[in-house]
Formats: C-alpha cells, structure tokens, sequence
C-alpha cells in the first residue's frame, strides 16, 4: 500500500519544529528582536497561496470572489515581506563591534 | 509551466534557505548574511510559484501591481519607523500575516479548484479541516494582535480587562469552534466556514485583552508562535513545503521566546495566557509604604560618584527608551571611557517591551555589542564595581523578587544591581513599575535616587564631568 502524501507533509512538518527548536535556541538574545522581524518576514511566503488564488480567475473576470481574497492577500503579505526584511536589515547593520 | 516535481524541490530549497536565516542570527556577523538567505528564499518561491501557473495575461500584470503596493508601504514603515516603536510594529505585521492566512484560506474555499482541493461544496475532508485550522489560527492572530498593537501603542489601556465568567466564556467558545469545524466538515457549508472565522476573530480578543502591560513581551512572541502555526496550517491546505518549513520554525520560535520571557519573569505560560496581571489591586497595597527615607541627589552628586569608580554597569530599561536617553546615555559612557573607567550594559531577559528591546536600542546609538551583557554572563560583576547607573529599569532590579515570597514578582530572576558599592537610580518619582510593585532598592543605603528625567539627568551628568 502506498503512503499517503500526507504523512510525507507531516514528517517534514514534525522535522521542521525540531530545526526551528535547535536553531532559534543558538540565536543570541541580543538579536531576539530582529529574530521576531525576520520570522514575520519569511511567515509571509504565504503570498504563494495569496498568488495561486488571484491568478486562478479567466481572463474576462480577473476579480471574482475568490481571487479578490487573493489580491487582498497579496497586499498583506507583500506588506509584510518588504517591511519584514528591510526593517531586519536595517536593525542588523546598526550591530557593531567595539572599535579598537 | 515547469514541473510539479521540480516546483516541490524548488519550495524545499527556499524553505532551507529560511532555516539558514535563522541560523545566521546565532551572532551579529553572520546575521546579515542571514537576512540575504531569508530575501533569497522568498525570491524563489514566488518566482517558482509564477513559472508553475504559467498564468502572466492581464491578471499576472494585476498580481505585480499588488505586489509592488504593499511592498512600497512596507518599505516605507520599515524606513520611518523608529526603533522605539519596534513593539508595536511587530504586532501590527503579526496582525498582517494573520489575516493574509484567513484570506488564503477563504478564497481556498471559495475556489477549491484552483489549489487541486476537490470542487465546491465536495471539498477533500483533509484539506477542509486544515484550511479551517489555518483559518481559525490566522483569525486568532489578527485579531490577537491588533489588541497587542492598540496596547503597545498606549491607544488602548495597558492594564488587564477581566469580567467574571471570562474563563468559563473563553472555554465555551473553545468547544464552539471544535463543534463547528466538525459539522462544517459534515456539511461543506460556507455558512459554518464564515461563522467559524467570525468566532475566531472574537476568541482573539478575549485571548489578549485580560493581558496585561507587563506581560506583553510574553504575548508579541505567542503570537509570533500563533503566526507560524497558521502559515503551516495554510501550507497543508496547499501541500507547499516551504509554507509548511516556514510555519514550523516561526511556531517554535515564537514558542522558545514566549518560554524565554515567562522564565525571565518567573511566570508560568498558563498564568500568563489566564491574564490579570499587573491590574490595580497591586499598586494599591503598596501606596501606604512610602514613607521610608529615601536619598536623593543631583547630577554633581552622580558625576563624582561615577569619577572616582573604576567599573560602571549601565542597567536600561524601557524608561530609557521612552524618554529616548540612548544617545545621550552612549555620550555619558564615551565620557566615563575617556576617564579609563570600564564600562559594560547589563540587560535583563524583560527589558522593555519584546525580546531583545533593549539591545536594538543600544546598537542604534552605536554601543558596540560585546559591550553589552545577559543577565547571567553579568549578574556576579555587580559584587565586584563601583557604580551601578539604573535608566528606566525598575522590576528587574527589586530585591524583593529575591527575598519577599509574598511579592507578585518573587522568584523572578533580577540583576543583583544591590550588590554595586553604590547604586545610582533615575527615576522621575518613586512610583511602583509595571508589575505595580514598590522597589525596595530605593530605600538602601547605598542607593542614590536621582529624581529626574533619565535624558535629561544623563546629559547634565555629562555637564557635570
């Protein structure tokens, strides 16, 4: 019998949270807020859903329902990715060491 | 069109590469790099989600212009936003990431067609129950969220909202949404789905706003935790591993930080999640103790102080932030360096408003960051300098968290800042902190208050030198 492909998404799923376990414990607190920054940043790939909803209307109704949810959603998340990682940016280069 | 094979090996590679992010951030010289890893994977998924629906008529043009707006509007905030108000900011992308959640989910819903999920009213059982996850999450954190960004921002009193029933309501809508999901699950039927995002919003409400002011670092990293959860759930809806990668690690992120900040506070999560916290019964009881002696000086009194010692801790806190001493404190300490007086930062977990607050501050006015220490890399130095200058922290110095098992703030860890020869303490009056608790530091011996604007009186210190 074959394994359903959902058991696949699961077992990357359960793995990921163990990554993110050890990863996020090495980061140092001094960096927890741009931690949180870029999390929120890369959380927004949820724009891939957002663009797979607003192209999936035909030509002549490029806004139906469902696709206007997407655009809408494309707004928000692309808000955030660009906020998201240039405010990370910005916070990372203001880290300096001591000058000697 | 590429294939649907190579478009999974594509998500999988960005979703390595927003592990790598995170991984870069295990220390400022390899964060930058970091960050370019994190922009590198989100280049790529979207590129690849493009390539695989091949889709670029008129609607793709549309797509891009939508893009290119909120990418501007981000781009703007990230600009202007000043580092003070990073708090807030993060709350309000959390709210964004939450909401984009719900609107993927509904227009999932609404078009099962196009993510392959089975058609109208016949939606795969799997796929409905993890959008409705996906959607409820999402719902949670908008709204959660917005709470957290009006009380952030001081729109919305800091202090905890609690009415009786509050626990019992909170559960029943718990079961409500279980029910829901179920029969929404039986009968496909959009009306349950709308219900289910209506309740939702209202559970995130009532999850945050018994929270109080004390606690919020607490709650911008579970939502940051709940942000993650609703893009994973999202991501099993459209079998996208990058999504699903993504989700997993922001969820146990902001898990280990919310942990992080409950132990800096010595508070159980639960306790935290239950709320009330910090509300006025507290400040109450400690109004009649005020009349204890008190020594208060001037910024000669500090300037001679700190003259004659050899090491000098700086313990900031919000205060510092809030009156925006950080560069005029970075002047005092450059002047303190020109003396051949040792100088270092002590940051405790819960300094100001979200994890890592304070350091962020520190680094915008250009303190270089090997001079700034944890509370456990710096507590046992306390004993061994001279001055101990105190901006803007009030709770994590209190004694009494030490010594008073009766004080809502026993057994939080606080920076042994007693322990300095002498102790130089900023402060505008001698009111309780945030946790509404009397600091017994202000009565010690060794402790100087110096009644003042904490700008103001490190720039006449400077004066002073």
């Amino acid at each position: 019998m074959e394994i359903d492909p959902f058991v696949f998404r699961l077992s990357i799923f359960i793995l990921s949270i163990f990554v993110g376990y050890y990863v996020v414990w090495s980061v140092t607190p001094s960096l927890h807020t741009p931690l949180m920054s870029v999390t929120n940043a890369i959380s927004s790939v949820i724009i891939v859903g957002a663009i797979i909803a607003a192209l999936a209307g035909n030509n002549e109704t490029i806004f139906n329902e469902a696709s206007m949810f997407g655009f809408l959603a494309i707004i928000l998340a692309a808000v955030n990715i660009f906020g998201g990682f240039l405010v990370t940016q910005r916070m990372l280069a203001m880290y300096k060491k001591k000058k000697k | 069109m590429i294939s649907t094979n190579l478009q999974a090996l594509f998500y999988l590679i960005s979703g390595v590469l927003f592990i790598l992010a995170l991984r870069g951030l295990s220390s400022p010289e390899t964060s930058r790099q970091g960050n370019f890893f994190g922009i590198l994977g989100m280049l790529i998924a979207v590129i690849v989600t493009f390539l695989s629906i091949g889709n670029f008529s008129s609607s793709f043009v549309y797509v891009i212009g939508f893009l290119l707006i909120g990418g501007s509007v981000g781009a703007f905030i990230a600009f202007k936003i000043p580092m003070t108000a990073m708090p807030e900011l993060v709350a309000g992308f959390h709210s964004l990431v939450g909401l984009a959640a719900v609107f993927v989910a509904i227009s999932a819903f609404l078009n099962p067609e196009a993510f392959n999920l089975g058609n109208v009213g016949n939606i795969k059982l799997a796929s409905l129950i993890e959008m409705s996850i996906g959607a409820a999450v999402g719902a949670v954190t908008f709204t959660g969220s917005i709470i957290a960004f009006l009380k952030l921002r001081g729109i919305m009193s800091g202090s905890p909202i609690t009415f009786p029933g509050q626990h019992i309501l909170n559960l029943l809508i718990l079961i409500s949404i279980i029910g829901l999901t179920y029969f929404l699950c039986v009968t496909q039927s959009s009306k349950l789905f709308w219900a289910l995002i209506v309740i939702s919003f209202l559970v995130g409400v009532l999850l945050i706003i018994p929270i109080g002011g004390a606690d919020m670092p607490v709650v911008i990293s579970m939502l940051n935790s709940y942000s993650g959860w609703a893009a994973a759930g999202i991501g099993f809806t459209l079998e996208n591993t990058a999504l699903i990668i993504t989700g997993a690690l922001v969820g146990s992120s902001g898990a280990i930080l919310s942990y992080i900040m409950c132990k800096g506070m010595n508070r159980s999560f639960f306790s935290v999640i239950l709320g009330g916290f910090g509300g006025t019964d507290q400040v109450s009881k400690s109004e009649n103790k005020e009349q204890k002696p008190v020594k208060s000086g001037n910024s000669d009194d500090a300037a001679f102080l700190m003259k004659n010692a050899s090491s000098v801790i700086i313990v900031p806190g919000y205060g510092m932030a809030v009156a925006q001493a950080q560069h005029a404190l970075r002047e005092m300490v450059d002047t303190l360096k020109k003396n051949d007086i040792k100088v270092s930062y002590a940051i405790h977990p819960v300094a100001g408003r979200m994890p890592g607050h304070m350091n962020v501050l520190l680094a915008e006015a250009n303190v270089p960051y090997d001079e700034v220490f944890e509370l456990e890399e710096i507590n046992n130095d306390f004993a061994n300098c001279d001055v101990a200058y105190v901006i803007g922290a009030n709770d994590v110095t209190n004694p009494v968290a030490k010594t008073d098992p009766q004080s809502p703030i026993y057994g939080m860890p606080i920076l042994d800042v007693e322990k300095a020869k002498s102790v130089l303490f900023v402060k505008r009056s001698l009111s309780p902190g945030y946790a509404g608790v009397d600091n017994d530091l202000f009565y010690r011996e060794n402790t100087l208050m110096l009644f003042a604007d904490a700008k103001k009186m490190t720039e006449d210190i400077i004066k002073s030198f």
